[in-house]
Protein backbone atom coordinates (compact mmCIF):
# COMPACT_ATOMS: atom_id res chain seq x y z
CA UNK A 1 0.00 0.00 0.00
CA UNK A 2 1.15 3.35 -0.98
CA UNK A 3 0.03 6.60 0.72
CA UNK A 4 -0.16 8.38 -2.54
CA UNK A 5 -3.70 8.46 -4.49
CA UNK A 6 -2.43 10.18 -8.07
CA UNK A 7 -1.83 7.33 -10.76
CA UNK A 8 1.75 7.58 -11.83
CA UNK A 9 0.76 7.71 -15.58
CA UNK A 10 -1.25 10.96 -14.94
CA UNK A 11 1.39 12.74 -13.30
CA UNK A 12 3.57 11.13 -16.62
CA UNK A 13 1.78 12.82 -18.78
CA UNK A 14 1.40 16.16 -17.12
CA UNK A 15 5.07 16.33 -16.64
CA UNK A 16 6.15 14.94 -20.22
CA UNK A 17 2.98 17.18 -21.50
CA UNK A 18 4.97 20.22 -20.09
CA UNK A 19 8.72 19.82 -20.88
CA UNK A 20 9.28 21.90 -23.63
CA UNK A 21 13.32 22.34 -24.20
CA UNK A 22 13.91 20.05 -21.24
CA UNK A 23 16.15 17.35 -21.11
CA UNK A 24 15.29 14.71 -19.51
CA UNK A 25 16.95 11.07 -17.82
CA UNK A 26 15.33 8.86 -16.19
CA UNK A 27 15.67 5.90 -13.45
CA UNK A 28 15.30 2.22 -13.93
CA UNK A 29 11.92 1.03 -12.60
CA UNK A 30 9.05 2.25 -13.53
CA UNK A 31 9.84 5.84 -14.41
CA UNK A 32 11.63 4.59 -17.56
CA UNK A 33 8.58 2.32 -18.43
CA UNK A 34 6.20 5.62 -17.88
CA UNK A 35 7.99 7.45 -20.10
CA UNK A 36 8.23 4.69 -23.25
CA UNK A 37 5.04 4.39 -22.69
CA UNK A 38 3.18 7.65 -22.61
CA UNK A 39 5.60 9.99 -25.20
CA UNK A 40 9.31 8.35 -25.67
CA UNK A 41 11.04 11.60 -27.23
CA UNK A 42 14.87 11.89 -28.62
CA UNK A 43 16.19 13.89 -25.45
CA UNK A 44 14.71 11.31 -23.19
CA UNK A 45 17.70 9.26 -21.38
CA UNK A 46 15.79 6.15 -20.08
CA UNK A 47 18.01 4.05 -17.45
CA UNK A 48 17.11 0.75 -17.58
CA UNK A 49 19.88 -0.32 -14.94
CA UNK A 50 22.84 1.32 -13.49
CA UNK A 51 20.38 1.71 -10.55
CA UNK A 52 21.08 4.17 -8.69
CA UNK A 53 22.31 6.63 -11.35
CA UNK A 54 20.06 8.82 -12.52
CA UNK A 55 20.61 11.73 -10.34
CA UNK A 56 23.99 11.77 -10.99
CA UNK A 57 23.53 11.14 -14.55
CA UNK A 58 21.25 14.48 -14.50
CA UNK A 59 24.11 16.51 -12.73
CA UNK A 60 26.91 15.65 -15.27
CA UNK A 61 24.26 16.91 -18.31
CA UNK A 62 22.52 20.19 -16.23
CA UNK A 63 26.61 20.89 -15.80
CA UNK A 64 27.43 20.85 -19.65
CA UNK A 65 23.91 22.31 -21.20
CA UNK A 66 23.42 25.26 -18.85
CA UNK A 67 20.90 26.67 -21.25
CA UNK A 68 18.62 23.76 -21.29
CA UNK A 69 16.20 22.60 -18.13
CA UNK A 70 17.28 19.00 -17.40
CA UNK A 71 14.94 16.89 -15.48
CA UNK A 72 15.65 13.54 -13.81
CA UNK A 73 12.52 11.63 -13.36
CA UNK A 74 13.05 8.23 -11.18
CA UNK A 75 11.98 6.16 -8.63
CA UNK A 76 12.30 6.15 -4.90
CA UNK A 77 13.67 2.95 -4.70
CA UNK A 78 16.00 4.12 -7.03
CA UNK A 79 16.93 7.61 -5.58
CA UNK A 80 17.51 6.20 -2.25
CA UNK A 81 20.51 3.75 -3.77
CA UNK A 82 21.53 7.11 -4.77
CA UNK A 83 20.89 9.01 -1.53
CA UNK A 84 24.81 9.77 -1.60
CA UNK A 85 24.01 11.83 -5.09
CA UNK A 86 21.40 13.60 -3.45
CA UNK A 87 23.81 14.94 -1.29
CA UNK A 88 26.31 16.08 -3.94
CA UNK A 89 23.19 17.06 -6.37
CA UNK A 90 22.36 19.49 -3.14
CA UNK A 91 25.82 21.16 -2.91
CA UNK A 92 26.03 21.96 -6.45
CA UNK A 93 22.82 22.75 -6.79
CA UNK A 94 22.71 23.59 -10.36
CA UNK A 95 19.78 26.29 -11.54
CA UNK A 96 18.53 24.30 -14.33
CA UNK A 97 18.32 21.17 -12.81
CA UNK A 98 14.97 19.45 -11.16
CA UNK A 99 15.05 16.41 -10.02
CA UNK A 100 11.10 14.70 -9.77
CA UNK A 101 10.76 11.02 -7.62
CA UNK A 102 7.37 9.29 -8.69
CA UNK A 103 7.47 8.21 -4.72
CA UNK A 104 4.74 4.60 -4.59
CA UNK A 105 6.49 4.03 -1.22
CA UNK A 106 7.33 0.48 -3.05
CA UNK A 107 10.35 -1.30 -5.28
CA UNK A 108 7.53 -1.99 -7.37
CA UNK A 109 9.17 -4.21 -10.38
CA UNK A 110 10.82 -6.36 -7.89
CA UNK A 111 7.19 -7.49 -5.93
CA UNK A 112 6.07 -4.51 -4.03
CA UNK A 113 7.89 -4.48 -1.78
CA UNK A 114 8.09 -1.47 0.84
CA UNK A 115 11.17 1.18 0.74
CA UNK A 116 11.79 3.51 3.46
CA UNK A 117 9.29 6.46 2.07
CA UNK A 118 7.33 3.82 3.37
CA UNK A 119 8.56 3.86 6.56
CA UNK A 120 8.33 7.54 7.55
CA UNK A 121 11.51 8.94 5.03
CA UNK A 122 10.85 11.97 3.70
CA UNK A 123 13.11 12.57 0.95
CA UNK A 124 11.95 16.18 0.30
CA UNK A 125 13.39 17.51 4.02
CA UNK A 126 16.11 15.43 3.04
CA UNK A 127 16.72 17.06 -0.47
CA UNK A 128 16.13 20.46 1.31
CA UNK A 129 18.77 20.06 3.88
CA UNK A 130 21.67 18.87 0.76
CA UNK A 131 21.08 22.29 -0.18
CA UNK A 132 18.39 22.25 -2.81
CA UNK A 133 16.82 25.47 -2.95
CA UNK A 134 13.08 24.51 -3.70
CA UNK A 135 11.43 21.20 -2.44
CA UNK A 136 8.56 19.92 -1.37
CA UNK A 137 6.24 16.66 -1.53
CA UNK A 138 3.46 16.41 -3.70
CA UNK A 139 0.17 14.75 -2.91
CA UNK A 140 -2.76 16.41 -4.71
CA UNK A 141 -3.30 17.47 -8.43
CA UNK A 142 -3.40 21.00 -7.76
CA UNK A 143 -0.25 20.74 -6.31
CA UNK A 144 1.30 18.69 -9.42
CA UNK A 145 0.35 21.35 -11.44
CA UNK A 146 1.48 24.32 -9.47
CA UNK A 147 4.46 22.71 -9.36
CA UNK A 148 5.31 21.33 -13.16
CA UNK A 149 6.23 24.82 -14.62
CA UNK A 150 8.35 25.54 -11.75
CA UNK A 151 10.46 22.44 -12.68
CA UNK A 152 11.16 23.80 -16.01
CA UNK A 153 12.41 26.83 -14.93
CA UNK A 154 16.30 27.81 -13.78
CA UNK A 155 15.39 29.39 -10.73
CA UNK A 156 17.38 26.98 -8.54
CA UNK A 157 17.50 23.41 -7.99
CA UNK A 158 14.39 22.09 -7.28
CA UNK A 159 13.32 18.60 -6.00
CA UNK A 160 9.66 17.29 -5.55
CA UNK A 161 8.57 13.96 -4.34
CA UNK A 162 5.25 12.85 -6.23
CA UNK A 163 3.19 10.49 -4.03
CA UNK A 164 1.45 8.39 -6.10
CA UNK A 165 -0.69 5.22 -5.61
CA UNK A 166 0.39 1.33 -6.12
CA UNK A 167 -1.00 0.69 -9.78
CA UNK A 168 1.25 -0.95 -12.34
CA UNK A 169 1.54 -1.04 -15.51
CA UNK A 170 2.74 -3.24 -18.25
CA UNK A 171 6.49 -3.09 -19.23
CA UNK A 172 6.75 -0.96 -22.14
CA UNK A 173 10.38 0.19 -23.27
CA UNK A 174 10.32 0.73 -27.03
CA UNK A 175 14.29 0.95 -27.72
CA UNK A 176 16.41 -1.18 -25.18
CA UNK A 177 19.82 -0.34 -26.64
CA UNK A 178 21.46 1.66 -24.44
CA UNK A 179 23.72 2.99 -26.96
CA UNK A 180 21.17 3.49 -29.51
CA UNK A 181 19.32 5.52 -26.85
CA UNK A 182 22.57 8.14 -26.09
CA UNK A 183 23.20 8.17 -29.75
CA UNK A 184 20.03 9.50 -30.34
CA UNK A 185 19.81 11.57 -27.32
CA UNK A 186 23.50 13.36 -28.40
CA UNK A 187 22.72 13.58 -32.16
CA UNK A 188 19.19 15.47 -31.10
CA UNK A 189 20.78 17.71 -28.66
CA UNK A 190 24.29 18.35 -30.41
CA UNK A 191 23.50 17.63 -34.07
CA UNK A 192 26.35 16.52 -35.76
CA UNK A 193 29.04 17.57 -33.65
CA UNK A 194 27.70 14.60 -31.76
CA UNK A 195 29.15 12.16 -34.25
CA UNK A 196 32.65 14.12 -34.46
CA UNK B 1 62.52 15.74 0.89
CA UNK B 2 61.67 18.91 -0.15
CA UNK B 3 64.35 18.58 -3.41
CA UNK B 4 62.77 15.21 -4.15
CA UNK B 5 59.09 16.51 -4.18
CA UNK B 6 60.23 19.40 -6.87
CA UNK B 7 61.18 16.50 -9.33
CA UNK B 8 57.60 15.23 -9.16
CA UNK B 9 56.04 16.27 -12.42
CA UNK B 10 53.22 13.55 -12.86
CA UNK B 11 50.42 15.39 -11.44
CA UNK B 12 50.89 18.13 -13.79
CA UNK B 13 51.37 16.03 -17.03
CA UNK B 14 48.10 14.79 -15.94
CA UNK B 15 46.37 18.03 -15.68
CA UNK B 16 47.94 19.10 -19.20
CA UNK B 17 46.91 15.79 -20.88
CA UNK B 18 43.08 16.61 -19.35
CA UNK B 19 43.92 20.16 -21.25
CA UNK B 20 45.19 18.94 -24.21
CA UNK B 21 41.94 16.62 -24.67
CA UNK B 22 39.39 19.43 -23.47
CA UNK B 23 38.21 17.98 -20.15
CA UNK B 24 35.53 19.86 -18.56
CA UNK B 25 34.09 17.78 -15.84
CA UNK B 26 36.38 16.23 -13.15
CA UNK B 27 34.52 13.80 -10.42
CA UNK B 28 36.54 12.94 -7.45
CA UNK B 29 36.93 11.21 -4.50
CA UNK B 30 39.84 12.53 -2.61
CA UNK B 31 42.90 10.40 -2.26
CA UNK B 32 46.17 11.75 -1.23
CA UNK B 33 47.95 11.09 -4.36
CA UNK B 34 45.70 12.79 -6.56
CA UNK B 35 46.00 16.42 -3.71
CA UNK B 36 47.91 18.06 -6.04
CA UNK B 37 46.04 17.41 -9.43
CA UNK B 38 42.67 17.88 -7.86
CA UNK B 39 44.22 21.91 -7.00
CA UNK B 40 44.80 22.05 -10.78
CA UNK B 41 41.98 21.32 -11.83
CA UNK B 42 39.67 23.75 -9.06
CA UNK B 43 41.98 26.56 -10.20
CA UNK B 44 40.79 25.91 -13.84
CA UNK B 45 38.20 27.79 -14.72
CA UNK B 46 36.99 25.82 -17.47
CA UNK B 47 37.29 23.09 -14.99
CA UNK B 48 33.66 21.94 -13.34
CA UNK B 49 35.17 20.16 -10.08
CA UNK B 50 32.52 17.91 -8.60
CA UNK B 51 33.55 16.20 -5.03
CA UNK B 52 31.60 12.66 -4.88
CA UNK B 53 30.64 11.16 -1.95
CA UNK B 54 30.78 7.61 -3.88
CA UNK B 55 33.23 6.61 -7.19
CA UNK B 56 30.05 5.70 -8.30
CA UNK B 57 28.84 9.06 -8.03
CA UNK B 58 31.41 10.31 -10.67
CA UNK B 59 30.89 7.31 -13.06
CA UNK B 60 26.84 7.69 -13.40
CA UNK B 61 28.01 11.22 -13.66
CA UNK B 62 30.09 11.47 -16.69
CA UNK B 63 27.32 9.47 -18.43
CA UNK B 64 25.45 12.81 -18.47
CA UNK B 65 28.45 14.97 -18.95
CA UNK B 66 29.09 12.77 -22.38
CA UNK B 67 25.44 13.23 -23.25
CA UNK B 68 25.43 16.64 -22.73
CA UNK B 69 28.36 17.03 -25.02
CA UNK B 70 31.48 17.43 -22.50
CA UNK B 71 34.42 15.18 -21.99
CA UNK B 72 35.13 14.08 -18.38
CA UNK B 73 37.37 12.07 -15.93
CA UNK B 74 37.10 10.47 -12.60
CA UNK B 75 39.62 10.54 -10.26
CA UNK B 76 40.23 8.01 -7.09
CA UNK B 77 41.99 5.30 -4.90
CA UNK B 78 42.19 1.72 -5.70
CA UNK B 79 39.65 1.10 -2.97
CA UNK B 80 36.89 3.33 -4.95
CA UNK B 81 37.40 0.83 -7.96
CA UNK B 82 35.25 -1.20 -5.95
CA UNK B 83 32.35 1.13 -5.26
CA UNK B 84 31.95 1.71 -8.82
CA UNK B 85 31.34 -1.25 -10.38
CA UNK B 86 27.71 -1.91 -11.44
CA UNK B 87 27.55 1.20 -12.80
CA UNK B 88 30.21 0.34 -15.45
CA UNK B 89 27.85 -1.52 -17.01
CA UNK B 90 26.10 2.50 -18.14
CA UNK B 91 29.44 2.52 -20.14
CA UNK B 92 29.60 -0.94 -21.51
CA UNK B 93 25.78 -0.78 -22.89
CA UNK B 94 25.93 2.38 -23.79
CA UNK B 95 29.54 2.39 -25.04
CA UNK B 96 30.69 5.86 -23.54
CA UNK B 97 33.60 6.59 -22.91
CA UNK B 98 34.40 6.94 -19.32
CA UNK B 99 37.89 7.87 -18.34
CA UNK B 100 39.10 6.84 -14.80
CA UNK B 101 42.60 7.47 -13.23
CA UNK B 102 43.25 5.50 -10.19
CA UNK B 103 46.03 5.74 -7.50
CA UNK B 104 47.07 2.81 -6.38
CA UNK B 105 47.07 1.66 -2.61
CA UNK B 106 47.83 -1.64 -1.00
CA UNK B 107 50.37 -2.99 -3.17
CA UNK B 108 53.57 -1.50 -2.22
CA UNK B 109 54.97 -0.65 0.64
CA UNK B 110 51.29 -0.27 2.03
CA UNK B 111 51.03 0.27 5.78
CA UNK B 112 47.46 -0.21 6.19
CA UNK B 113 46.20 -3.75 5.46
CA UNK B 114 42.73 -2.79 4.91
CA UNK B 115 44.07 -1.61 1.57
CA UNK B 116 44.97 -4.42 0.41
CA UNK B 117 41.62 -7.07 -0.67
CA UNK B 118 40.76 -4.49 -3.19
CA UNK B 119 44.27 -3.16 -4.07
CA UNK B 120 45.78 -6.41 -4.90
CA UNK B 121 42.61 -7.21 -7.25
CA UNK B 122 41.80 -3.60 -8.61
CA UNK B 123 43.07 -4.92 -12.35
CA UNK B 124 41.73 -8.06 -12.00
CA UNK B 125 38.75 -6.61 -11.48
CA UNK B 126 38.28 -4.10 -13.52
CA UNK B 127 39.79 -6.13 -16.63
CA UNK B 128 37.31 -8.75 -15.79
CA UNK B 129 34.58 -6.06 -16.38
CA UNK B 130 36.04 -5.68 -19.56
CA UNK B 131 37.26 -1.97 -18.59
CA UNK B 132 40.59 -1.12 -20.44
CA UNK B 133 43.55 -1.31 -18.12
CA UNK B 134 46.85 0.65 -18.39
CA UNK B 135 48.95 -0.07 -15.34
CA UNK B 136 51.79 2.31 -15.10
CA UNK B 137 55.42 2.52 -12.82
CA UNK B 138 57.59 4.94 -14.02
CA UNK B 139 56.36 8.78 -13.83
CA UNK B 140 57.40 9.39 -17.18
CA UNK B 141 54.78 7.42 -18.60
CA UNK B 142 51.95 8.85 -16.74
CA UNK B 143 51.13 11.37 -18.80
CA UNK B 144 51.66 9.69 -22.59
CA UNK B 145 49.70 6.71 -21.28
CA UNK B 146 46.79 8.84 -19.59
CA UNK B 147 46.59 10.51 -23.06
CA UNK B 148 46.52 7.30 -25.44
CA UNK B 149 43.90 5.43 -22.79
CA UNK B 150 41.59 8.98 -22.66
CA UNK B 151 41.94 9.41 -26.59
CA UNK B 152 41.05 6.04 -27.30
CA UNK B 153 37.75 6.02 -24.66
CA UNK B 154 36.76 9.23 -26.51
CA UNK B 155 37.66 7.52 -29.87
CA UNK B 156 35.60 4.24 -29.67
CA UNK B 157 33.34 4.74 -26.71
CA UNK B 158 35.65 2.43 -23.89
CA UNK B 159 35.82 2.67 -20.21
CA UNK B 160 39.70 2.71 -19.65
CA UNK B 161 41.29 2.76 -16.29
CA UNK B 162 45.26 4.31 -15.87
CA UNK B 163 46.00 2.44 -12.57
CA UNK B 164 49.26 4.24 -11.03
CA UNK B 165 51.04 2.21 -9.35
CA UNK B 166 52.02 2.67 -5.83
CA UNK B 167 55.92 2.51 -6.61
CA UNK B 168 55.54 5.61 -8.30
CA UNK B 169 53.27 7.48 -5.66
CA UNK B 170 55.47 6.19 -2.71
CA UNK B 171 54.26 5.30 0.57
CA UNK B 172 54.86 6.36 4.35
CA UNK B 173 57.25 4.08 6.68
CA UNK B 174 55.66 4.08 9.63
CA UNK B 175 58.99 1.90 10.84
CA UNK B 176 60.70 5.24 11.59
C1 LIG C 1 21.84 -2.65 -8.07
C2 LIG C 1 20.49 -3.20 -8.23
N1 LIG C 1 19.83 -3.71 -7.17
C3 LIG C 1 18.57 -4.18 -7.31
C4 LIG C 1 17.96 -4.19 -8.54
C5 LIG C 1 16.56 -4.74 -8.70
N2 LIG C 1 15.58 -3.68 -8.96
C6 LIG C 1 15.14 -3.40 -10.20
S1 LIG C 1 13.96 -2.26 -10.22
C7 LIG C 1 13.98 -2.13 -8.55
C8 LIG C 1 13.00 -1.28 -7.82
C9 LIG C 1 12.98 0.12 -8.21
O1 LIG C 1 12.15 0.79 -7.33
P1 LIG C 1 11.64 2.23 -7.61
O2 LIG C 1 12.77 3.07 -8.04
O3 LIG C 1 10.86 2.72 -6.44
O4 LIG C 1 10.74 2.02 -8.90
P2 LIG C 1 9.16 1.74 -9.04
O5 LIG C 1 8.58 1.51 -7.72
O6 LIG C 1 8.65 2.95 -9.68
O7 LIG C 1 9.10 0.54 -9.94
C10 LIG C 1 14.93 -2.97 -7.99
C11 LIG C 1 15.21 -3.10 -6.55
C12 LIG C 1 18.69 -3.67 -9.62
N3 LIG C 1 18.18 -3.62 -10.87
N4 LIG C 1 19.93 -3.19 -9.45
MG1 LIG D 1 8.89 2.97 -6.13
Amino acid sequence: MSSGHMDRRDVARKLLAARGEALIVTGLGSTCYDSGAIADHPLTFAFWGGMGAAAMAGLGLALAQKKRPVLVWTGDGEMLMGLGALATLGTQAPPNLSVVVIDNELYSETGMQKTHTGRGLDLAAMAKAAGFERSATIRTEAELDEWIPKLYKPEGAAFVAIKVNDARYPLTLKIRDGSLLKNRFREALLGSKALE
Amino acid sequence: MAAEQKLVTWPDEIYDVFKRLDIRQVAYVPDAGHTRLIKSCEADKEMQVISCTSEQEGVAMLAGTWLGGERGALLMQSSGVGNTINLLSISLECRMPLVMVVTMRGEWGEFNPWQLPMGQKTGAVLEEMEVIVYRVEKAEEIGPTTYAAALMAFNTGRPVAVLIAQCVIGFKDWSK
